[in-house]
């Protein structure tokens, strides 16, 4: 085996295994959206011009930006504190944040329809208290969605968190509160700035996390609240309506590159920014 | 201290958050009525004997697990040359390959899950299972290429060359030199590709078939008929199989490692 063949010839199968089963089978799926006789957009232009598709895309991408947000605003705190734990807690308690994550996701929407649900416990402790008289609607929202994906992915923005954090030296805090800054000011100043490149890799995987996910929005969000991910399999297997279920494909997967785009070009410029200070 | 204090008690509340709705299913498991009830009446274990009457959810159990196995050994022996090839060599369209042996993760499952349904089942009309297993492989392979990846990037390849230099063959010296080497690599990226085989519902979603759904699909479609503690019953044993795994990594190589 020469030297240089031989990379080609080890990576082959891969390579024709991926060709075969996801190039091909992706370009037969969105070909025909793209193509009638000629190059066109019309599959495009009339998915965009109904308000229903429209509302489905933009609530995708709103509940992803708020789930995102949220799981930095939850999981940046805690990852600092288990970061900032001796040893033997700080596996303990990445064990605790690994358990949900490894668990199915079946099972941790179904948690959540046995809380939210009109027979779930919230509703069952308003009413026994006689806050409510009847049952308030909480499942099938976008709340039950957003909740849901929250509980989803904060394990995987913690983890992402965690790793970031135990590198930052604990002595620069100290030096930051010795020279007079409170604990929330040196968290800010000292910190947030130094964790900022963990964010945005969390950040990636949360937002395209929850764009994506197809099990919350499918127990947690019903027919009323269809995101990408549902609206897609509903055109492909309930309708039938192959072109449509395309067209979202390729939104789909347009969107989660441009997201990931966006989010390193951030990187991309703070590390720039960061670089520049440190010259 | 007073913030080491509310900082302590924010994660707490978080790790309460985590933990409360699986919680939850435990205790609920346990209960008499026949519809899920918090605080539960009654103590029971008939939800669980449930669990083993109702026969779909036993075979879609071996289904995914015989899928999940089968998926992931595939795509570890697809994957680990190809991570070798791609972190030993320097050649041409390198970092293009790379990139392109991790698209799956881009890719959204429910889309890989479509384009599958469509190519494989209907215009080659493939068997189901054989479709189901493709889909499985295809979201395997990323985990091995990355994990397998960087470990091969952190092995000091001077010790192949020594073999080399001894007079082993280049495949002997693989096998005898690098395998080993990067064997943790190998658990930590087969456990994880598996993990998230057994696991996966987008991609199994579409490739179903009669008397072939894998167990979280199965799992999936009897929640949205039904409402009893037989789910809760299947959920907890679904969790103390996540404990086990966990139990497995952490004793063979540390949890830190697939974090």
């Amino acid at each position: 085996m020469s030297s240089k063949s031989s990379p080609y010839l080890i990576v082959a199968p891969g390579l024709i295994l991926l060709v075969v089963f996801l190039v091909l089978p992706l370009f037969s799926i969105i070909w025909p959206t793209l193509y009638d006789g000629g190059f066109t957009l019309d599959s495009y232009i009339s998915f965009f011009n109904s308000s229903y598709n429209v509302s489905i895309l933009w609530r995708t991408v709103k509940l992803s930006m708020i789930v995102t947000v949220l799981s930095v605003i939850f999981g940046l705190p805690t990852a600092y504190f288990i970061a900032r734990s001796n040893r033997k807690w700080r596996s303990l308690m990445m064990g605790l944040v690994l358990f949900p994550l490894l668990t199915n996701s079946v099972v941790r929407s179904f948690a959540w329809i046995n809380i939210l649900g009109t027979n779930g416990i919230i509703n069952r402790a308003l009413l026994a208290t006689g806050l409510i008289q009847e049952p308030i609607q909480l499942l099938y929202t976008e709340f039950a969605i957003t909740i849901g994906s929250l509980y989803l992915f904060l394990p995987l923005m913690i983890t992402t968190l965690v790793g970031i954090l135990e590198n930052i030296d604990s002595e620069i805090v100290e030096a930051a509160e010795t020279l007079g800054a409170s604990p929330v000011v040196a968290f800010m100043k000292v910190i947030w700035p130094l964790s900022i490149p963990g964010v945005i890799v969390g950040s990636i995987l949360v937002f395209t996390g929850t764009l994506t996910a197809y099990t919350t929005p499918q127990l947690l969000g019903g027919n009323q609240n269809m995101m990408m991910s549902t609206f897609l399999y509903q055109n492909a297997m309930t309708l039938g309506n192959w072109q449509n279920a395309g067209v979202i494909a390729l939104i789909m997967i347009v969107t989660t590159m441009v997201v990931m785009k966006g989010f390193n070009l951030l990187a991309a410029r703070i590390d720039k920014r960061g670089g520049d200070l440190h010259a | 201290m007073r913030k080491q204090k509310g900082l302590a008690l924010f994660a707490l509340l978080v790790f309460l958050f985590l933990f409360f709705p699986l919680l939850i299913i435990v205790v609920t498991s346990f209960g008499e009525n026949p519809t899920i009830q918090f605080p539960i009446q009654g103590f029971t274990l008939d939800w669980y004997a449930n669990v083993f009457r109702i026969s779909g959810f036993i075979n879609s159990f071996w289904l995914s697990l015989r899928v999940s196995l089968l998926a992931t050994i595939l795509a570890l022996v697809i994957g680990v040359p190809a991570a070798y090839g791609l972190s030993r060599y320097n050649f041409k369209g390198r970092t293009v390959l790379k990139g392109f042996f991790l698209s799956p993760t881009i890719i959204p499952g429910v889309v890989v899950g479509f384009s599958l349904f469509q190519f494989i089942v209907i215009k080659l009309q493939l068997p189901i299972f054989q479709g189901l297993l493709l889909g499985h492989f295809l979201i395997s392979l990323p985990y091995i290429i990355r994990v397998v990846g960087s470990s091969l990037e952190q092995l000091d390849f001077s010790i192949e060359e020594a073999a080399w230099t001894l007079g082993s063959t280049r495949l002997t010296a693989f096998f005898k030199v690098v395998l080993p080497n990067i064997s943790s690599g190998i658990f930590a990226s087969f456990m994880l590709a598996f993990i998230n085989s057994f696991n996966n519902i987008p991609v199994s979603q579409f490739l179903s078939g009669p008397g072939i759904t894998a167990l979280p699909t199965n799992l999936m479609s009897y929640i949205e008929y039904n409402y009893d503690p037989t789910v809760s019953a299947l959920s907890v044993l679904l969790m103390l199989g996540t404990i086990l795994m966990m139990f497995l990594i952490e004793k063979t190589l540390g949890l830190a490692s697939i974090s």
